[in-house]
């Protein structure tokens, strides 16, 4: 089956990443399809490669690229919504003036209409939040 | 954009302010219009007080997005289901909701009702007839 993902809570507060990691992980050693993984609402907090995590812990955001590396994974933030939250790539940045960017490479930033294609494309989506 | 046709139906949950929820519900909508999906909205629970009339939100600082509800006519989303018991469990009527409409160019732009208040168990079969179900 071919699913697409949403996420609409940040990591660590909430247990929203975690979940959608852990199923998206199982239905690829399934075999299933993850036609994309999209990030919204604080969400967009999960695509940021300065996160530090103590040693102890899971690092949601590394877990999430590595499952990416693995499978050829489409990790897409909410541009709206990461404009908000201050997640910035190179584009964001020049186009907005800023002097940093923290999105983690294995993620990118793109529009709405990639939720709404990867519902449209997919057999089934799955939202992760409260 | 796509040549498959779904039913997408947007699940609002959460009162307008307090959380973004409802907010960035509707730029999803707004911006799934220009897919050609056939388009429901529903309002369950808090999401009842997304569409009462006469917000007013100078005094909490935030933008008042309630107006944008009116325009989703244009934009052919024209089905709103709203939940009976929730408006009862919440001491409102539909009375208390805005006037929502659009235009039906197949009947000579006659105004008609985007509204329609429905049961929780006219809900439920609302929801499972869809082919997408954004939660919000």
């Amino acid at each position: 089956m071919k699913f697409a993902i949403q996420i609409n809570e940040g990591p660590y507060q909430h247990q929203a990443s975690d979940s959608a990691y852990l199923f998206t992980r199982t239905a690829l050693e399934k075999g299933h399809e993850i036609f994309r993984v999209f990030f919204y609402h604080d969400g967009v907090g999960n695509g940021t490669r300065l996160t530090t995590p103590p040693q102890d812990d899971r690092h949601i955001v590394n877990r999430w690229a590595e499952l990416a590396e693995k499978y050829g994974l489409d990790l897409v933030v909410c541009v709206a919504a990461a404009q908000r939250r201050g997640l910035v790539d190179d584009g964001e940045a020049e186009r907005n003036g800023k002097d940093a960017t923290n999105i983690h490479p294995k993620f990118r930033i793109s529009g709405l209409g990639q939720l709404i294609e990867a519902a449209v494309q997919s057999d089934r989506l799955v939202v992760f939040g409260d | 954009m796509s040549e498959e046709i779904k039913n997408f139906l947007y699940l609002n949950r959460r009162a307008p302010y307090g959380t973004i929820y409802a907010w960035e519900s509707l730029e999803v909508v707004l911006i799934g219009a220009a897919f050609d999906q056939k388009v429901s909205l529903a309002f369950v629970d808090d999401g009842v007080f997304q569409i009462v009339k006469g917000q007013k939100t100078e005094q909490i600082g935030m933008k008042n997005f309630s107006p944008t509800y009116s325009a989703l006519g244009d934009y052919d989303v024209n089905q709103l289901y709203v939940e009976r018991e929730s408006l009862e469990e919440r001491g409102l009527t539909v009375d208390d909701l805005m006037h929502l409409t659009w235009e039906d160019e197949d009947e000579d732009w006659a105004e008609k009702d985007s509204i329609r208040v429905v049961s929780r168990a006219e809900m439920a079969e609302i929801i499972t007839q869809q082919d997408v179900v954004f939660s919000f």
